[in-house]
């Protein structure tokens, strides 16, 4: 099978512990996948490993077809996988609009680039649907150091897919967003465009079931389980190992 | 500016120049590890540090008349003094940010200037001679070549000097605080010490070593108009060739340092401008690499 | 609605300070004229460290290193080759981008106080270069009697200290033109956005080393462009015109313009030098004792620098857990130094 994103026998540690001990991965197009596991299980790691800023031990990576172990996170983003941080990670002293045209300019293609801020009024072109999208458009011109963090969490997800991602990597991307937020982050979540595949990094298992169509089950750097939400609620071996994780 | 005058006439010119450079490597050793700890424990970047020195070496020349005595007399001034000195500057840059490193550099510039323009109106504005002990006056005999007595004498006393440092850095609870502080800057804040307080220690020992160094250095790099600027360039470069890391590191940087400007220059006199600046560039070219990688997964 | 006001008043002021500018040769005495065209070269040096230090992100001690590459490229160019002023100022613009582009290495992976301390290490190693190669220097003499410059093929020479300051004047005023529109477009923009959060930047696909090998370069043709101006200005030029000390002034007056303001850099350096200039006027002997005393001065009056040009930009609501990128940027360097 040949997928988008194909990660095999990943390992990672540090020191004496294993954060990853052989983990495999493989992301179609548009598909909508969930990691989940208990703290400690090295999700995050291997989201990091996927969006380049943490170096395996071994193990290879491919994204469309090429191996990517060697990139780093910059020429990653610019091959199409995005990354949405679990602290909302935006220009803070850039407004909302700069913020989304500054993420939009590494893939912006226009006719006019040679000309001084050619590419960057093209790029101001699509920053503004993407804000409409959000529901940022009132505070375009805000420094986002102004936002509120779930505003700033609406910023980065306008961000992340102003650079055209066909990955979006989603690191626990409800943490610290209320009742309503959660919410209004589910609609956008789910209003993606489909040729955008998702992986997302969820504590909260209700999300990973309204977001996602399949899911891997990550315990102390393995893979546990991995199958439809369904499968995978019902699966004994999962319970288990929530029971011990999380409480 | 840095002159370092290799008086032999002999056909082998090469040995009295690596004996100068290793005379002057650990002149600039001593004088740069005190830049050292001041970048590294408190981290600030101090651009007064080669005023301390010029302390230290103007101290020298009023003082040394030829005797032993005086020699000790020059040694204890010079070293309260710059210490001294170092603490006042640690006094001054209190109310600056910690962390505000532009504020701290541009404040010990003003002290740098301010004080060089001091040391010129209290000692007049032209090198003073510098006289060394009468006993060490002479020149003695290296492998047949007649050699500077003092500056043989040097390398010892430095090499001496750089053991203890060593040893107080390697075996002493003050210098295991210090190492810890270099590896880890957080670490400081948790040990419940104020960092005024550290401050003001790390920059007094600065000035302490800075001074030991220009008393003692002085008859082979004087007090003058450039030398406080002379001190602190090539304690930069060491710096900047040596890393924070390892006295190991910044010694080698500084015998380096002190061959370059002395064996470089008789070997290769036309090229001799350039040979700091190419140390440099191999050296930051060959790190930056393995930095690069470090930074992209940061 | 303030900000408005805000806006209009600092164009009102660098309305006013452009007029005076053009009308001073003629309100002020030659010597002054003179040392006004030199201060205008300074002054666009302190552009070039202002698009460094606030701008991109690396503090500067060394921008002096390609002033003086542009100086003498523009004086040995100006006694043996042309004496055509666009000329000279292509070529010192080229000397000062190479001297930037060979030391890029050494400072585009460092940051914050390291940054400081290498580019004052490649400042005064330039110095001592200057002083001792003699062959094209003229050491520590510098070189004398370069001819008038004549601004384009055909005009005629500038004879006077009035013509050379209006000429020095244009090409300030171009320059930092320039460098506004550049600015505004996404140059500007990505390199604002790296001294916000440079790892958030590369992970929008960024190639940030490449952005600030750009901005080192561009700055370095600033600052040798400014050079050019010197040779103009003076029709001399040693090494003491390129000393630490003229480094940290400049970055003292960038400081007080509030680090990142082209205009503010433009008016601190043009302050900072203006006093330097009128105190060893006044105070042969003491000059350096006062203007150290002021540089303490200063720090004082702004008693967190840099960091309150970054406060006042973010809002006093911004969560405390927010990271301060440049804080984390100086440890990371420093432990880098520790290998």
């Amino acid at each position: 099978m040949t997928g988008l994103l194909e990660a095999q026998d990943v390992r990672v540690r540090y020191g004496s512990l294993a954060a990853l001990d052989g983990v495999d991965l493989c992301i179609h197009d548009g598909q909508r996948h969930a990691l989940i596991g208990p703290n400690g299980a090295g999700k995050t790691t291997l989201l990091n490993v996927l969006g380049g800023s943490t170096k395996p031990q071994r193990g290879t990576v491919r994204f469309d077809g090429r191996d990517v172990g060697r990139l780093g996170p910059a020429a990653r983003a610019r091959r199409g996988i995005n990354r949405i941080h679990q602290r909302p990670a935006v220009f803070p002293t850039l407004t909302a609009t700069e913020n989304v045209v500054v993420a939009a300019l590494p893939r912006v293609i226009s006719r006019r680039g040679w000309w001084p801020g050619g590419r960057r009024r093209a790029a101001q072109h699509q920053a503004g649907p993407l804000l409409d999208q959000m529901g940022l458009t009132a505070v375009a011109a805000e420094p986002a150091g102004h936002l509120a963090h779930g505003q700033r969490r609406q910023l980065e997800i306008a961000m992340a897919l102003a650079g055209r991602p066909r990955l979006l990597l989603l690191d626990e991307p409800a943490a610290g967003l209320s009742a309503i937020e959660v919410g209004r982050l589910v609609e956008l979540l789910q209003a993606l465009p489909r040729a955008v595949a998702v992986l997302l990094v969820e504590h909260r298992l209700d999300l990973v079931y309204a977001l996602s169509d399949t899911v891997t089950v990550l315990r102390d750097g393995r893979t546990l389980a991995a199958g439809t939400p369904d499968e995978i609620r019902t699966s004994p071996l999962v319970r288990q190992a929530y029971a011990e994780g999380v409480a | 500016m840095i002159a370092v005058a290799a008086g032999t006439n002999r056909i082998d010119p090469y040995l009295i120049p690596a004996l100068d450079g290793v005379a002057y490597g650990l002149l600039v050793f001593v004088a740069a590890s005190g830049l050292v700890f001041c970048f590294g424990v408190a981290n600030i970047l101090n651009l007064a540090h080669g005023l301390l020195y010029a302390i230290g070496g103007y101290t020298a020349a009023a003082l040394l008349d030829g005797g032993w005595a005086s020699l000790a007399l020059a040694l204890a001034v010079g070293v309260l003094a710059a210490a001294a000195a170092g603490v006042l500057l640690a006094g001054l840059l209190t109310p600056v940010a910690t962390g505000n490193h532009l504020s701290q550099a541009l404040l010990t510039f003003g002290v740098a200037l301010a004080g060089g323009s001091l040391l010129v109106a209290g000692f007049g504005p032209d090198d003073p001679q510098v006289q060394v002990p009468a006993a060490l006056e002479g020149s003695v005999l290296v492998a047949g070549h007649r050699y500077a007595a003092y500056r043989l004498v040097f390398i010892g006393v430095a090499a001496v000097l750089a053991a203890a440092l060593y040893l107080v850095v390697r075996r002493t609870r003050a210098g295991m605080l210090v190492r810890a502080a270099v590896d880890d800057p957080e670490m400081v804040a948790c040990l419940g010490v104020s960092p005024a307080r550290i401050r003001a220690g790390v920059l007094a020992a600065a000035g302490a070593l800075a001074g030991a160094a220009g008393v003692l250095g002085a008859p082979i790099l004087g007090p003058g108009t450039d030398t406080a600027d002379t001190v602190l360039l090539l304690s930069l470069v060491v710096v900047v060739l040596g890393g924070l890391g390892s006295m190991a590191g910044t010694l080698l940087a500084a015998l380096a340092i002190g061959e370059i400007q002395t064996l470089g220059v008789a070997l290769l006199p036309s090229a001799a401008p350039f040979l700091l600046f190419a140390a440099m560039a191999a050296v930051l070219a060959v790190r930056a690499r393995g930095l690069a990688g470090r930074w992209r997964t940061a | 609605m303030r900000d408005e006001v805000i806006r209009r008043a600092r164009g009102g002021v660098a309305a006013l300070v452009l007029v005076g500018l053009v009308v001073a040769p003629w309100v002020v005495d030659e010597y002054t004229t003179a040392i006004l065209a030199r201060t205008l070269a300074l002054a666009l040096v302190g552009v070039s460290v202002a698009l460094l230090t606030g701008v991109a992100g690396m503090p500067t001690l060394g921008q002096t290193a390609p002033y003086a590459a542009g100086a003498y490229a523009c004086a040995v160019v100006g006694s043996r080759i042309s004496d055509v002023g666009v000329v000279q100022l292509v070529v010192a613009a080229g000397a000062g981008a190479l001297l930037a582009a060979l030391t890029v290495p050494l400072v585009v992976h460092a940051r914050g106080v390291i940054v400081l301390m290498i580019t004052l290490a490649i400042g005064e190693l330039v110095v001592i270069i200057l002083g001792r190669w003699r062959s094209v220097t003229g050491g520590t003499d510098g070189l004398a009697g370069i001819p008038a410059v004549r601004p384009f093929w055909g005009l005629p020479p500038l004879a006077s200290d009035q013509a050379r300051y209006l000429y020095a004047l244009v090409v300030v005023a171009t320059l930092v033109g320039a460098v506004l529109v550049l600015l505004r477009t996404r140059a500007g923009l990505v390199l604002r956005a790296g001294r916000d959060d440079e790892a958030r930047l590369r992970a929008s696909g960024h190639r940030v080393a490449l952005h600030l090998t750009g901005a080192h370069i561009a700055a370095g043709a600033i600052a040798g462009a400014a050079g050019s101006l010197l040779v103009v200005a003076q029709q001399y030029i040693s090494p003491a015109d390129f000393g630490f000390d003229t480094s940290a002034l400049l970055l003292l007056g960038v400081v007080i313009g509030g680090t990142a303001s082209v205009g503010g850099a433009l008016v601190g350096a043009a302050l900072v030098i203006a006093v330097r200039d009128w105190l060893f006027g006044v105070l042969p002997g003491h000059a350096p004792l006062v203007l150290g005393a002021l540089f303490v001065a200063t720090v004082y009056l702004l008693p967190t620098g840099v960091n309150r040009a970054r406060g006042r930009l973010r809002p006093p609501s911004a969560p405390a857990h927010q990271p301060d990128p440049p804080v984390a940027q100086d440890q990371a360097t420093v432990a880098e130094l520790h290998r």
